[in-house]
């Protein structure tokens, strides 16, 4: 059993109130965390220190604009963050975070990490989301899947937290709109919320509901990847999916594991010579340009695809709409299957290229 | 009689091991197929991923990585990461269904010259039998 705080207000009111009460009561310095930025509606994330601008925050707003993971790890690239601050934020953004700071490109010190059991997120391109977002929390209540989502979300089995201090249950919460239920997974989470009102329970996250969207989602997976039919694609069909790619990188730009500053892809070091083009086209007597599309992203999924977290960053901003995130859903499966690795779940264990085993793989070395 | 095809191979052979075994099969003029490439790379974990598929998708039609018996490495422990990193790049091509057969990597020491002609001579027949690398006449890459 675990520790929960029951709060007896909507999940939004209760967790922008326990936000504002740590504030206050300067347990914390700070929140990270989506916010309604305008009158228009568009919502992005902040970072918030005083109370009063709390009110426009939308914790659980279903949008991603960026993969906090991405963010946290800018700000805390070359040391910890100084003062607590708590960071509102979806199960895979963590994890993509954790993943980061496996790779030294961020601290975990001195955070509070607020996460959820998570619906999943509409695309960024939805125009005018708020129209959606009655129905979308009707699915969450009922736990279901939105028909309104990232195509990976639906996919996702990953929907609650790893190394979350507090855990905002809200799949099969069908009274969110009246009552809040926090469950308090670490010390600093138990000391934290102290002097905060609410009853003290003992449950379990764990819920048929949970279980129930676990299959639905397993169902949408295989009708993901079934779609992009990776099991015959090959190089026919990966020079078909990727043909009208464009070239311009955003997919691994707006990835979270993808970090390098200065990507391989992007250096020099592969552009075409003159010479080079030359030899090309006397081989082929064509060629695509820009060239190297799919060594662009079979290399990338050789470096990183163990990594991804399936957060859907990459097809949601691809401009002609590949669909990068299932390819690199379903490849990352089989690396990672390869070594038994789930990208997030515990930061001491190292990411799969920097470690071996002396006894592994000895049927390789013909 | 029809010409026998003769592939194109490319060979990161690890300077202190294979590429000495290489030259033991060259000195003892061993019979090997000139089907090879070499490039001498100081170890067999010196070789990113990204080499292997820039040559592979330039069309080379068969990639060979040999490096020191693993524990022989005289890195000490360069042959395990690329062992894995190996396994890592078959695996990705393996999902995409792109001839992973074309890669192989391959354990020969420096007093192994023999091993080396027939590492070189079995991968050989066994490209030979694949045949020349489509990507080759693929403008669309
Ligand atoms: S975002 Fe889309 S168009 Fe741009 S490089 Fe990636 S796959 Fe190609
Ligand atoms: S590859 Fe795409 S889905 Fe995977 S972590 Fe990167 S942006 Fe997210
Ligand atoms: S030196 Fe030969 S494999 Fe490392």
């Amino acid at each position: 059993m675990d520790k929960v705080l029951k709060i007896n207000e909507s999940v939004e009111k209760s967790i922008i109130n326990l936000l504002k009460f740590l504030l206050e009561s300067k347990k914390i310095n700070g929140v990270f965390t989506l916010r309604k930025l305008y009158d228009n509606d568009s919502v992005g994330y902040s970072l918030i220190t005083d109370v009063s601008e709390l009110d426009n925050a939308v914790p659980f707003y279903p949008l991603m604009t960026a993969n906090a993971g991405k963010i946290l790890s800018h700000f805390t690239q070359k040391k910890p963050i100084k003062k607590p601050i708590a960071a509102v934020l979806r199960p895979c953004e963590l994890r993509a975070f954790v993943e980061l700071v496996k790779r030294e490109q961020g601290s975990l010190e001195n955070f509070l990490f607020i996460s959820s059991s998570c619906g999943g997120v509409f695309p960024i391109k939805t125009v005018e989301p708020d129209k959606y977002i009655s129905n979308y929390w009707d699915t969450v209540k009922n736990a279901d899947i939105s028909a309104d989502i990232r195509p990976t979300c639906k996919a996702c089995e990953y929907f609650t937290p790893y190394n979350a201090d507090i855990t905002v249950s809200l799949i099969g919460e069908k009274k969110l709109d009246k009552e809040c239920r926090i469950f308090l997974n670490t010390d600093k989470a138990n000391k934290i919320v102290k002097g905060f009102t609410g009853e003290m329970l003992e449950e379990k996250l764990e819920s048929s509901e949970i279980s129930s969207l676990l299959d639905k989602r397993k169902t949408e997976k295989k009708k993901l990847f079934d779609e992009i039919h990776i099991e015959d694609l090959g190089l026919e069909g990966m020079v078909e999916v990727f043909g009208k790619c464009i070239g311009c990188h955003v997919c691994s730009r707006v990835c979270p594991i993808c970090y390098c500053i200065l990507c391989d892809f992007e250096s020099a070091t592969y552009d075409y010579s003159q010479y080079d083009y030359e030899k090309e086209l006397h081989k082929k007597g064509g060629l695509r340009l820009p060239p190297d599309t799919i060594f662009f992203q079979i290399g990338r999924l050789t470096h990183m695809s163990f990594s991804c977290v399936g957060c859907g960053m990459c097809t949601d901003v691809c401009p002609v709409d590949i669909p990068v995130a299932a390819i690199f859903q379903k490849t990352g499966e089989e690396t990672r299957q390869l070594f038994d690795y789930l990208p997030g779940k515990d930061v001491e264990e190292k990411i799969p290229v920097m470690i071996f085993k002396e006894e592994e793989f000895t049927e390789l070395g013909e | 009689m029809k010409e026998q095809f003769t592939p194109k191979i490319v060979g990161f052979l690890c300077n202190w091991c294979s590429y000495a075994g290489a030259d033991l099969a060259g000195s003892a003029k061993l019979e090997i197929l000139p089907s090879l490439t070499v490039i001498r790379v100081m170890c067999s974990s010196r070789i990113d991923s990204n080499l292997v598929l820039t040559t592979l998708l330039l069309g080379a039609d068969g990639i060979l990585i040999a490096g020191c018996h693993p524990g022989d490495c005289h890195y000490e422990k360069g042959n395990y990461y690329a062992r894995r990193r190996f396994a890592l790049l078959r695996k990705v091509v393996e999902t995409l269904k792109i001839d992973p057969e074309r890669l192989q990597l391959s354990w020969v020491s420096a007093s192994e010259g023999k091993r080396y002609a027939e590492v070189v001579n079995q991968f050989t027949d066994k490209i030979r039998k694949l045949g020349p690398n489509p990507i080759q006449t693929n403008p669309y890459l």
